[in-house]
C-alpha cells in the first residue's frame, strides 16, 4: 500500500526517537555530573542504552503468547530468588538485596516490578469474566501481590515494595474490580496512617517529620531533600547554565548522578528543562496507555497498561522525592539515573510494551498476513 | 453472564472491555494531573522561591574567611616596639587529606624537635578533629623550620605550612605586667560582642594589663577572603580578597632600655622598680618580677608551665606595682619629716635616742638597740632613728601627717589604663573610726610614722611619693607618650622645706646613712633617697630577749620586705624611683633594694655602664630571666616527670643540684660575716616595735 516497506513501517520510530532523546539527556547530564567528563558515567551510560534498546526491539518481535506462557514461571524464579536473597542475608546477619552469580550482582527485586504486573495480568486474563466480582478475584491476586511485596518490605526496601504493591493493584483495577473495594480500602488505610503514626517509634517518627520538613534538620536526615530543593529552586527559570551547577560540582547535592540526578539538571537548565522532561515522560507514557487501549487481548491489554502505570512510578516518586513531596526512596528516575538495573527494568517494559503495540497493528491489519 | 443475579451487574466481555477503557482513561488523567502537579511544584521552587534557594546554593558555595586584623604596635617613648607583629611561620595538619597519620607526626615531630607534650596534643586533637578544620602542629617556627617542612610537602601528605603573624615581646618577661598578654577570645566575651571577629583562628585580644585597656584602639579592620568550598571544605579557588586594616599603635611614656633593663636588675628576687620622670610624672619603666613571658602567654600557655607560674612562691602572675600592697616602712620618714617641718619644729632640734621608748604601757624600740644619741631631722632620716620620728609625731599628732601623706601620693587612687590596681591607706583618726569603730591610739600614730601598722602601700604610689618629695609638685603617673594634663599643684611645702628634705634624704646615701649601697658609680651625680623595711611577722618579747633572729634563718615568707625610694640628680631631681623587695630582708646587697634602685637610675645616665655591672652580675645570677626561667622550666617538667614516675629520679645529688639550679637560681645567701655587717648598715627599722 504504501511505498515505505512494511517492516520499517511497523518500526516503533516515534517512541525510539521519544527515548533516545530523553537518554541522549540524560548523558548530558552524567557528562556535567562528572565535572565535564564522559568518564565515568556517560559512556556506560551511553553503551547501556544502546544495548538495552536493542534487547527491547528483539523483545518486541516475540508473540504476545510467549509473555503469557512465561508470566508465571518468571514470577515463581523471581519469587525463589527474593527468598534466597533473604535466607544469605540472614546467615550473613544484615541487609541483603543482591545475589551474588560470580559475573554479577542480581537484584530480583528490580525484575519483580515487571513480572508482578505480567502475574496480576495473567491471573485476570484467565479469570473466567463472570468471576471478576466475586472474592475468587480478589485473594490470590493479593497472595500475588502480598508475597513479594512483604519480602522486599523487610529487605528493606521501601520503594521497590511500594512499587511492587503500586503496579500490582493498578492491574487490579483495571481488571475491573469493583470500585467500592479500592475506595474503601483507600478511605480505611487514610484512617490508620495517623494511628500508625502514634504507634511508631520516637526515632521512626522524627523521620517522618523530617520529610515533611527537610529544613528543621539540614545537616541530618534532611539533607538530601534541603540540597536537592536549593540545587533545583537555585536553577531558576532557564538554569545556571551547562556545567555550571554548583550545587552537583562542588559535592553539596548527595547522589546527585544516581537519585537524585533530576536535581542537577534542574539546576544547570532550570524549569525549562524540568518541564521538558517531564512532558517527555508524559508522552512516553501516552504512548503506552494508548497502545493498552487499542488492545483487545485482555492479558495484553492489562500489562500493556500495568508496565507503564510501572514506569509512571518511577518517574513519579522519583520527582516527588527530589522535590520534597515524598520521603528519600531509592527511586531512580528511567533514562536519566546512572545505572544499569533500573534502565533494564524499564526497557523490559518499553520491549513488552513495543511487541503489543505491534501484535495489534498486526492485528489490526489484516493484509499483511491475509 | 454465569451467575446473574438481581444483586450482581451482568459482565460480559464486552461491559469489561468498556470498565477496562474507562479505568486506563481515568489512570491516564491521574498520571496527567501528577504531572501537572510536579510541574507546578517545580515552577514553585525555582521561580517563587528561587530567591531563596540561590542564597542557600550561593551560601553553600562561597565560604568567607575572615582575615584577623595586624595589631597595632606598641611603642616606647623613642618609637621602638614593646609589642609588634612576627611574620609567624607555622604548620598545620589537615585531617581529611592525612594518609598515615602516625608516621606523618612522627616525622614532624622530628623535624621540627617537638617535646613529647606536644606530640600528645597534636595526636589527640587528630583524633578529635572534624575533618577539615586544622589542627595546628606548631607556630613561632623559624623560617628553617618552614623551608624544612615546605620541601618535603610531596612526602607530607595532609601537612599545611602558613604565613600568618603572633604577637611579639621583644623584652619578654620584663614587660609581661606592663603590657599584659592576648590570647583567644573566651566563649564568654563572644555571647557579650557576638562579633564573628572573636571566634576566626587567629585573632587574639587583650588580655591584661595594656593591651587590655587599648584593645579597641589597638584592635584593627579584619580582612576577608572569600572562597569556593566543596561540601567537604577543600578550597576550589579564591573569589576576592579584602586586606585587613592594622590596629593603631600606642605610644607610650615607657622608655624601652630601662623597662628591660629594670626588670632584669630585679635579679632573682620578687619584686618591682618603678621609674618617674620629675618633669611630668611620665612613667618611664614599671618592672615587676619575676613575671610570666607575654610571649608565651599569647601562643596559649602550656599546662605545664602555667602550674610551674603558679606555684611559684615569688609569684610571679601578680604584678607587684600596682597590685602589691606593702607597709612603706621607713620610705615614709622624709614625708613624715616634711610634716614636721610645715607645723614648725625646726630641722635643728633634737631628740636623744636610748634605743627604745615607752608609749604607753608598750616598749617601742629603734632599729638600733644600742640608740643614736641625740638626733636632729637630717640624722634622724640619714641612720633611719625611730626614737625621733616617735617623739615628734606625737607632737603634731596624726591627722597632719595624714594630710602630708595623702599630698604625697600615698592612698591615692590614680586613673590609669590598668584593669585593676590596689592602692594602699594612709590611716589617721576619722579612718580608723570609721572602718575599726575604734579610737585613734598614740601607739597608732608610733607605728604610722614609721610605715607600719595599718599604713600601706603600693611600688608605683612610692615612686609617686618620690617624686613629689623632688619636686614638691603633685605630679600623676601618666603612661600615655604626649598626654595633655594640667600642670600639677604644690604639695604645699616650702621650697626651703623641700631642700632641706633632699639634702637630708642625699646624706642617706652620700652621707653615711643607711643606703650606702645606693651610691652611683656615675661623676657628679648624687642620688638621694630613703631606705625602708617593712616587718611582715610580729616579734615576741621572747623572741627579742633571745636576739632578733635573722632573715636568713626564717622560711622565705616570713622575711623582711626592702624597700627604697629616691631620686636623682639630688640637688636638681630629675628621675624617681620606688623600689620594693618582697621579702628580700636585705640579704644580699646586690639584689637589695637600695642597689637596684640607684643601678635602674643610673642607665638614664650612663647606659653603657650600667649594662656592664648587669651583665657581670648576671652571671652570678645564673644568666638572663629568660634564661633563668628556661632552666627553672626544665627542671620543673623533670621534677613532674620523676612525679609520675615516667623518668628514674637521678642518682643521689645530681637531681637536687639540678632542681635547685632550676627552681629559683637563688644563691643561697651567707649569712653576713661581721666584717660585712659594718658595710652594710643595719636594716633600718627591723627590729623596731611589738606590732599590736
Amino acid at each position: 500500500m504504501s511505498i515505505i516497506p512494511q517492516p520499517l513501517t511497523q518500526f516503533p520510530w516515534r517512541v525510539l526517537a521519544l527515548l533516545l532523546a530523553i537518554a541522549m539527556f540524560g548523558t548530558l547530564v552524567l557528562y556535567s555530573a562528572a565535572g565535564g567528563s564522559i568518564f565515568p558515567w556517560a559512556t556506560n551510560q551511553a553503551v547501556r542504552f544502546c544495548v538495552f534498546s536493542a534487547m527491547a526491539l528483539v523483545l518486541s518481535r516475540i508473540p504476545l503468547e510467549t509473555f503469557a506462557r512465561f508470566a508465571f514461571p518468571a514470577y515463581a524464579s523471581v519469587l525463589i530468588a527474593l527468598f534466597l536473597v533473604e535466607l544469605i542475608g540472614g546467615v550473613r546477619g544484615g541487609s541483603q538485596r543482591w545475589i551474588n552469580l560470580g559475573f554479577m550482582q542480581l537484584q530480583p527485586s528490580e525484575f519483580m516490578k515487571p513480572i508482578i504486573v505480567l502475574a496480576v495480568a495473567r491471573f485476570y486474563a484467565r479469570l473466567p469474566v463472570g468471576d471478576i466480582r466475586s472474592w475468587n478475584a480478589i485473594w490470590p491476586a493479593l497472595v500475588l501481590i502480598g508475597v513479594p511485596w512483604s519480602l522486599v518490605l523487610i529487605q528493606p526496601d521501601l520503594g521497590t515494595a511500594t512499587m511492587i504493591l503500586a503496579g500490582g493493584v493498578t492491574v487490579m483495577f483495571l481488571a475491573g474490580l469493583p470500585l467500592r473495594l479500592f475506595i474503601g480500602s483507600g478511605l480505611t488505610l487514610a484512617a490508620i496512617v495517623p494511628i500508625a503514626f502514634s504507634f511508631l517509634h520516637d526515632y521512626q517518627q522524627k523521620r517522618v517529620l523530617i520529610f515533611m520538613d527537610p529544613e528543621s534538620d539540614p545537616l541530618g536526615a534532611g539533607y538530601h531533600i534541603s540540597q536537592s530543593k536549593i540545587a533545583i529552586g537555585s536553577g531558576g527559570i532557564w538554569g545556571k547554565g551547562f556545567l555550571q551547577g554548583s550545587q552537583s560540582h562542588l559535592d553539596y547535592l548527595p547522589e546527585g548522578h544516581t537519585d537524585f540526578v533530576f536535581a542537577t539538571m534542574a539546576e544547570e537548565w532550570g524549569m525549562a528543562g524540568g518541564i521538558l522532561l517531564i512532558g517527555a515522560f508524559m508522552l512516553l507514557f501516552r504512548w503506552g496507555l494508548r497502545v493498552a487501549m487499542r488492545t483487545s487481548d485482555r492479558f495484553a491489554r492489562l500489562v500493556a497498561a500495568g508496565l507503564t502505570t510501572t514506569i509512571f512510578f518511577y518517574v513519579a516518586i522519583n520527582l516527588m522525592m527530589v522535590m520534597g513531596l515524598a520521603p528519600v526512596v531509592g527511586i531512580p528516575l528511567p533514562f536519566m539515573s546512572y545505572g544499569g538495573s533500573s534502565m533494564l527494568t524499564v526497557m523490559l517494559c518499553v520491549g513488552i510494551i513495543m511487541a503489543i503495540d505491534r501484535s495489534n497493528s498486526r492485528a489490526s491489519n489484516p493484509g499483511n498476513w491475509g | 453472564m454465569k451467575f446473574p443475579g438481581p444483586k450482581h451487574k451482568i459482565i460480559t466481555e464486552a461491559a469489561q472491555t468498556f470498565t477496562f477503557t474507562r479505568r486506563t482513561m481515568v489512570l491516564g488523567a491521574i498520571q496527567g494531573g501528577i504531572g501537572a502537579l510536579l510541574a507546578a511544584r517545580m515552577a514553585w521552587i525555582s521561580i517563587a522561591e528561587n530567591e531563596k534557594y540561590t542564597l542557600l546554593s550561593e551560601s553553600n558555595r562561597v565560604n568567607l574567611t575572615l582575615i584577623p586584623p595586624r595589631r597595632g604596635w606598641i611603642i616606647d617613648r623613642n618609637g621602638r616596639p614593646l609589642a609588634n607583629n612576627r611574620t609567624d611561620f607555622r604548620v598545620d595538619l589537615i585531617p581529611q587529606r592525612v594518609v598515615d597519620a602516625d608516621a606523618t607526626v612522627k616525622h614532624l615531630a622530628q623535624l621540627l624537635s617537638l617535646e613529647s607534650d606536644e606530640v600528645d596534643r597534636i595526636r589527640e586533637e587528630l583524633d578529635k578533629s572534624a575533618g577539615f578544620r586544622p589542627v595546628q602542629v606548631a607556630d613561632k617556627l623559624t623560617y628553617d623550620q618552614y623551608a624544612a617542612v615546605s620541601v618535603r610537602l610531596p612526602d607530607l601528605p595532609g601537612v599545611a605550612p602558613s604565613q600568618g603573624f603572633s604577637r611579639h615581646y621583644p623584652a619578654g618577661s620584663t614587660v609581661g605586667h606592663l603590657l599584659g598578654y592576648v590570647g583567644a577570645a573566651t566563649a564568654e566575651e563572644y555571647k557579650e560582642r557576638k562579633n564573628p571577629l572573636l571566634i576566626t583562628p587567629g585573632f587574639k585580644v587583650g588580655k591584661d594589663g595594656l593591651e587590655r585597656a587599648f584593645d579597641e584602639h589597638l584592635t584593627g579592620e579584619p580582612g576577608a577572603k572569600r572562597v569556593e568550598v566543596t561540601a567537604r571544605g577543600k578550597i576550589v579557588r579564591e573569589l576576592t580578597t579584602r586586606p585587613d586594616t592594622p590596629g593603631h599603635p600606642i605610644k607610650l611614656t615607657i622608655d624601652a632600655g630601662l623597662q628591660e633593663y629594670a626588670g632584669r636588675r630585679l635579679a632573682t628576687q620578687s619584686g618591682s622598680v618603678v621609674v618617674i620622670d620629675c618633669t611630668n610624672g611620665d612613667v618611664l619603666a614599671m618592672a615587676s618580677m619575676p613575671s610570666f613571658d607575654p610571649n608565651s602567654f599569647s601562643d596559649g600557655i602550656s599546662q605545664l608551665e602555667w602550674a610551674m607560674l603558679s606555684q611559684d612562691d615569688h609569684v610571679p602572675l601578680r604584678n607587684k606595682t600596682l597590685q602589691g600592697l606593702y607597709p612603706p616602712g621607713s620610705t615614709v620618714k622624709p614625708m613624715v619629716a616634711l610634716a614636721l617641718l610645715e607645723a614648725g619644729i625646726g630641722p635643728q632640734e633634737t631628740v636623744g635616742c636610748a634605743g627604745a621608748l615607752r608609749v604607753g604601757n608598750t616598749l617601742f624600740h629603734c632599729h638600733k638597740r644600742r640608740g643614736h644619741g641625740a638626733v636632729n631631722m637630717r640624722t634622724a632620716i640619714a641612720q633611719s632613728c625611730d626614737i625621733y620620728f616617735y617623739q615628734m609625731a606625737q607632737r603634731i599628732g596624726m591627722d597632719r601627717i595624714a594630710a602630708m601623706a595623702r599630698r604625697c601620693g600615698m592612698g591615692q587612687r590614680f586613673d590609669l589604663p590598668f584593669p585593676s590596681q590596689s592602692y594602699g591607706t594612709v590611716p589617721d583618726p576619722a579612718w580608723k573610726l570609721k572602718k575599726y569603730d575604734q579610737k585613734w591610739q598614740v601607739y597608732d600614730t608610733v607605728n604610722a610614722t614609721i610605715g607600719q601598722g595599718y599604713m600601706l602601700i603600693n611600688p608605683l604610689q612610692m615612686a609617686v611619693m618620690a617624686a613629689r618629695l623632688a619636686t614638691g609638685k603633685q605630679l600623676m603617673p601618666n603612661f600615655l607618650h604626649g598626654a595633655k594634663r594640667p600642670a600639677p599643684s604644690s604639695v604645699g611645702a616650702s621650697e626651703e622645706h623641700l631642700a632641706i628634705i633632699r639634702d637630708a634624704m642625699s646624706a642617706v646615701v652620700n652621707g653615711g646613712g643607711t643606703g650606702g649601697a645606693a651610691r652611683m658609680a656615675i661623676p657628679d651625680v648624687l642620688i638621694a633617697g630613703k631606705t625602708g623595711t617593712a616587718q611582715v611577722r610580729r616579734i615576741t618579747m621572747a623572741e627579742r630577749a633571745g636576739g632578733v633572729r635573722r632573715d636568713a634563718s626564717l622560711a622565705f615568707k616570713l622575711r623582711d620586705h626592702a624597700l627604697f625610694q629616691g631620686f636623682a640628680p639630688f640637688d636638681n631631681p630629675r628621675y624617681a624611683v620606688g623600689c620594693i623587695i618582697e621579702h628580700g630582708g636585705h640579704m644580699i646587697r646586690n639584689e637589695d633594694a637600695p642597689m637596684i634602685a640607684s643601678d635602674t637610675l643610673s642607665y638614664l645616665f650612663d647606659p653603657k655602664k650600667a649594662m656592664e655591672k648587669l651583665e657581670t652580675l648576671e652571671k652570678g645570677w645564673g644568666g638572663t630571666p629568660t634564661e633563668r626561667q628556661a632552666r627553672q622550666m626544665g627542671a620543673f617538667r623533670l621534677a613532674r616527670a620523676i612525679e609520675k614516675g615516667e623518668v628514674p629520679p637521678p642518682v643521689a645529688d645530681n637531681a637536687s643540684n639540678a632542681a635547685e639550679a632550676g627552681n629559683s637560681a637563688t644563691p643561697q645567701p651567707a649569712p653576713p660575716t661581721p666584717d660585712e655587717a659594718g658595710d652594710v648598715p643595719p636594716p633600718p627599722g627591723s627590729n623596731v616595735a611589738d606590732v599590736p
